[in-house]
């Protein structure tokens, strides 16, 4: 299983990273790994505002659907449009072309001004290890 | 993520069982292919080896290699055999010439169903029935009970079983080189002792997926050279070790029922569609047929029904069909169709919705009415040759 050392996490199992005023959404390996194959990603609408912690959207998996976090506050600036088409993209390339959707921060935020609840990866490791 | 999904009856959830969850004789392999494993009816069973929608489609295409070891095998002997399953069940098994196996269901006295079974007549005056893993102890017990006065002994032999499916188009090939059995004269529903890759086992032209295929009950010992020889021996015709995943959407796409899901104590077959499988007219009765009888009498109260969507999102266990703004059933099993592209579900509906084709029906899929078309079952049947 596969923990990027540069990523955030969350505890429902996402994946956020941060470049300056914006910050990318994906569900983590793990997360894909136990859903099995998704066949469906809703998403947020683009220019929607998400807040960290609040469902935006849910994965549709063979067996199961779960409902999609938000692990920051924004404004969703773009979705991934492959997705719709290969919903498969989760499986296959979680943290790359798997990616879900991309929130602009409040103007003045810097990596400092994440949400406090959002986990390093060790900690996330550890809070999935004895599951794996 | 994952924690938030919901739970159906027939899902793998380890805390229903105390303690570990059993391994069967071929965790070793599992492991070794990499397999999620998950807990299922009190037993470790691979949930997916790679990707179920792949497994799904190689059994359609090809053929897949499945572990069924944790299916009860409780084996009904003696000079009386035939008559205690006669009593004890709602088909006619002394009925069934030895070498032949039959679907059947054993009920309650009220009429609801306690477990489908396959009941292969091994012999004469034995009979191997296979019942699922989570009913296993109560159709134990209950042939038991319905057993006494009847010249016949019940035993519990799953311990003593593996039980290994190789199932799709290609496994008749696959199969034929490993085994003496004639597979050519070996009916659908028939079954002989036979070796298979050197294993003593009985080997069933059976299964649970909608294709051609069988079963194979070997000794636990025996499990691991014979799948290694049939996942070796298939290897070029594109045999895939298959999952309880693709088990299901399998079974689910060829409209077979899933005990828990569309069969359960409040269910008697007739609700099911399966009234076939009661036979009222055998001489003596059997537990449960005064209620069949009237329940056959009374007409369905309600009517297993196929639903297709158009929508991606996936209808699932216990979510409400509607007619308008009315909920008229409930779904029982639902997925997203590996060889049909789109959601299917079966329902239970009011009877009266399936007779009138022309109602609008729709799944409320977590607060939106998703439109669905009611379609015959099975949503999936195979080309024969």
């Amino acid at each position: 299983m596969s923990v990027p050392a540069e990523l955030r996490y969350t505890a429902e199992h996402e994946w956020v990273a941060v470049d300056g005023p914006t910050a990318t959404v994906g569900i983590t390996d793990f997360a894909a790994r136990s859903l099995g194959d998704v066949v469906y990603v809703s998403l947020p609408a683009e220019g929607a505002a998400v807040a960290a912690e609040e469902p935006c959207g849910e994965v549709e998996s063979t067996k199961s659907v779960s409902d999609l976090y938000s692990p920051v506050d924004g404004e969703v600036t773009d979705v991934n449009v492959d997705l719709e088409d290969d919903p498969g993209l989760v499986n296959a390339d979680p943290y790359g072309a798997g990616w879900m959707f991309k929130v602009r921060l409040r103007s003045d935020a810097g990596e400092d001004d994440l949400p406090p609840g959002l986990l390093s990866p060790a900690e996330y490791e550890e809070l999935t290890k004895d599951s794996d | 993520m994952p924690g938030s999904s919901s739970n159906p009856p027939n899902e793998p959830n380890p805390t229903d069982f105390a303690g570990s969850p059993r391994p069967t004789p071929l965790v070793a392999v599992h492991q070794r292919l990499g397999a999620t494993l998950t807990g299922f009816a009190g037993w470790l069973m691979p949930l997916r080896y790679r990707s179920e929608t792949a497994e799904h489609l190689a059994v359609r295409r090809a053929a897949g290699l499945f572990d069924l070891s944790h299916m009860g095998e409780i084996v009904v002997s003696g000079p009386d055999a035939a008559a205690a399953l006669d009593h004890a069940l709602t088909g006619q098994l002394s009925a069934v010439a030895p070498g032949r196996a039959r679907y059947t269901m054993i009920c309650a006295e009220d009429g609801g169903v306690l477990d489908d079974l396959v009941v292969y007549r091994t012999g004469e005056r034995e009979f191997l029935v296979v019942a699922n893993a989570s009913n296993t102890a109560v159709v134990d017990a209950e042939l038991r009970r319905r057993s006494a006065g009847f010249d016949a002994r019940v035993d519990d032999q799953t311990a003593g079983y593996a039980l290994i499916a190789i199932q799709g188009p290609q496994a008749a090939g696959i199969l034929a080189p490993l085994t003496d059995v004639d597979l050519g004269g070996l009916k659908y529903y028939a079954g002989r002792h036979g070796p298979v890759a050197g294993r003593p086992a009985w080997l069933a032209r059976t299964g649970y997926t909608g294709e051609d295929g069988f079963e194979i009950f070997a000794r636990p010992d025996d499990a691991e050279p014979v799948w290694d020889a049939l996942a070796g021996a298939g290897k070029a015709a594109g045999l895939t070790p298959a999952g309880l995943a693709a088990r299901d959407t399998l079974r689910l796409e060829a409209g077979m029922p899933l005990y828990g899901n569309e069969l359960g104590p409040d269910v008697t077959p007739y609700d099911a569609g399966l009234g076939r499988v009661v036979k009222l007219e055998k001489p003596g009765g059997f537990v449960g047929s005064a209620a069949l009888a009237e329940r056959a009498e009374a007409g369905p109260r309600r009517v297993l029904a196929g639903l297709t969507l158009t929508t991606r999102r996936v209808p699932r266990h216990g979510y409400p069909v509607l007619a308008g703004d009315r909920t008229c059933g409930t779904v029982t099993s639902g997925a997203p169709s590996p060889s049909l592209g789109m959601p299917i579900a079966m329902a239970y509906l009011e009877p009266a919705v399936t007779r009138n084709r022309e109602t609008a029906l729709a799944v409320d899929i977590r607060g939106r009415a998703e439109p669905a078309d009611l379609t015959d079952l099975p949503f999936y049947r195979r080309s024969r040759a």
